[in-house]
């Protein structure tokens, strides 16, 4: 009997030939990272062990993302906290405010490698699943544990595999296939699983638009998201920095390994997805929720900050300017996005627009700052939730989609297919 | 935590991690100060009435989305004994298991309990107990590798315990 991608990498990191879905095991740990919400709790378990020191400080990254630059006090407080940890304990990849949100920086920095295993004081560590590498959210005290031994338990998951075939239509991207599969699977249709993410449409899928989809996965309630590397993954980590002593190792699930179940998509039967308020399984065509008046869009997030989102919506929003009721807030997921965006004019199309343009930061998808929604506002987001009062007052509406629908909803003042809005320069 | 009673709050299904302690409050790892805010947007009367050892009882997918530690530790600085749920999202799972905050996935009692009913709790047995109504349910037991870690009283005591981990 075969084994999954998934299996395959958590038997090699805990030193057996094979492991069985269901089974527990400890698993070594590659990369562990935390933020300045995450990260406060699991420093204070870990010195509460009275433990000595870290496993290898050349192994963790604290990143300051959330409510970064601090929102108030108290957030500077944990800020303060975490940076005076990491510089007592010499953690090498500490990340300071404004560096980029966690899960869009980690792969930037050459920090996740394919058959890797990579745990994250954040649900949305799963993102690192589109490089191949076994990613799973854990809490502070799996941190914290992590941090000590280098080590997390685990129960190895059924994995579900995903096929999906065709070609992607015009303004469609991996933000919508993840959302049309958490709407066909449910919010817990995933639950304690590994998503495999397989076929054609896949393997012609950009690598952002990997890690949108991956990122996601924790939505339908996944454990963990992975898509077997190729000839895209190469070509991303070409362009990474290079880390001493970590490697990729390319794994692949076998013939006849097992599945829990195996789901099939044709994309080409998909046009961009909104998921309504409360919950990112609450999806519909665009086409069926274009009534919508929002007084918000956001662009950004761990799901959606990166350059290809940027330029896609660079090419709804140029050359227009965005509703006069409507605050547009683009947030490019890290400094390296930043500059790129700004090499390349999409931040003077963005101001031009009427945008504001955010420092990187998870701010407004938590509802901690940087766009906080008032009561009875209504947001399209390209973030990943958008439960009751997620992105400010309990009264107020997300609507997830991705960055074309974003712009153009921006522009139009109500959510809105970006058909017929492309830039004609 | 061999046996446990209280009475019962019910909730439904995929109560999320930003319904029991919304992200604008995770600016502290104090357990009470969280417990101010449990619930606040969707039961925000809950906080007057429920009292230190009462038991939350949900549907399916408790604890669904962020990985928030601050979840199980406002339902604990609240002083939940326990949170009974026909099942749970995975990170809420572990956490609850990490810093022993009991948690009893049993789908029967759940279907059958009103709020305000009492429940009894034997987990070693597992069986739960509706006082209220008279009657009894079975549940599974936690697996052995995670009674280890229950019973050394959370994972970082567990990990300091046994250097063979």
């Amino acid at each position: 009997m075969g084994s999954t991608i998934t299996q395959k990498i958590l038997s090699s990191h805990c030193a057996r030939e094979e492991v069985i879905p269901g089974e527990f095991i400890m698993a070594r740990v590659d990369f562990l990272l935390a933020n300045d919400i995450t990260a406060p709790v699991a420093i204070e378990e870990f010195e509460k062990a009275g433990a000595d020191k870290v496993f290898a400080s050349d192994r963790i990254a604290l990143v300051l993302d959330h409510f970064t630059p601090a929102k108030d006090i108290k957030s500077a407080e944990q800020a303060r906290f975490v940076r005076e940890f990491a510089r007592k304990r010499k953690i090498k990849y500490f990340f300071k405010e404004g560096k980029g949100i966690e899960h869009a920086l980690i792969p930037e920095e050459g920090l996740a490698l394919p058959g890797e295993v990579i745990i994250g004081a954040d649900s949305h560590t799963c993102t690192y699943g589109a490089l191949g590498a076994f990613a799973t959210g854990v809490g502070s005290t799996d941190a914290a544990f992590a941090m000590m031994k280098g080590e997390i338990w685990l129960k190895v998951p059924e994995t579900i595999k995903f096929v999906y075939s065709g070609k992607l239509r015009q303004w469609v991207s991996g933000k919508d296939l993840i959302l049309f599969t958490i709407g066909n699977i449910g919010v817990n249709g995933a639950n304690y699983c590994a998503m495999e993410l397989s076929g054609e449409a896949i393997e012609n899928l950009s690598q952002d638009s990997r890690f949108t989809m991956a990122n996601m996965a924790i939505e339908a309630g996944a454990k963990s998201c992975i898509i077997e590397p190729d000839r895209i993954t190469q070509d991303y980590l070409r362009n990474v920095p290079e880390i001493e002593g970590r490697s990729a190792v390319d794994y692949k699930s076998d013939s006849d390994a097992v599945y829990k179940n195996i789901l099939r998509y044709n994309v080409g039967e998909i046009e961009p997805q909104v998921a309504l308020p409360p919950s990112p399984g609450n999806v519909k065509p665009v086409s069926e929720v274009n009534s919508i008046n929002i007084d918000q869009a956001v662009i950004g997030s761990c799901t959606n900050g990166r350059i290809e989102d940027l330029r896609i919506a660079a090419k709804v929003l140029e050359g227009k300017k965005a509703h006069e009721y409507v605050r547009l807030i683009i947030i490019p997921a890290t400094e390296k996005v930043y500059h790129k965006a700004l090499r390349e004019g999409l931040i003077e199309i963005f101001i031009s627009s009427g945008a504001i343009v955010s420092p990187p930061t998870c701010g407004p998808c938590i509802g901690g700052h940087m766009g906080v929604l008032g009561k009875g506002e209504k947001a399209v987001a390209t973030t990943n939730r958008n439960f009751t009062g997620r992105m400010g007052h309990p009264e107020s509406e997300i609507y997830l989609c991705n960055p074309a629908v974003a712009a153009a909803s921006a522009i139009k003042g109500r959510i809105s297919s970006p058909e017929g809005l492309e830039s004609k320069v | 935590m061999s046996k446990l009673r209280g009475k019962v709050w019910k909730f439904g299904n995929n109560i999320n991690t930003d319904d029991i302690i919304p992200a604008i409050y995770l600016v502290t790892t104090d357990e009470k100060e969280l417990a101010k805010h449990c619930f606040e947007g969707l039961r925000p009367e809950l906080l007057e009435k429920i009292k230190s050892g009462d038991i939350i009882m949900a549907g399916e997918n408790f604890g669904c989305g962020s990985s928030r530690e601050h979840a199980p530790k406002a339902l604990k600085g609240l002083g939940v004994s326990c949170v009974a749920a026909k099942s749970f999202a995975r990170i809420f799972y572990r956490n609850a298991i990490n810093i022993g905050l009991p948690i009893v996935e049993c789908p029967a009692i759940c279907d059958e309990t009103s709020e305000g009913d009492t429940v009894e709790i034997e987990f070693e047995k597992g069986i739960a107990k509706n006082l209220t109504r008279k009657r009894e349910y079975r549940f599974v037991i936690y697996p052995e590798f995670l009674q280890e870690i229950i019973s050394a009283g959370g994972l970082m005591k567990y990990g300091r315990s046994s250097e063979n981990v």
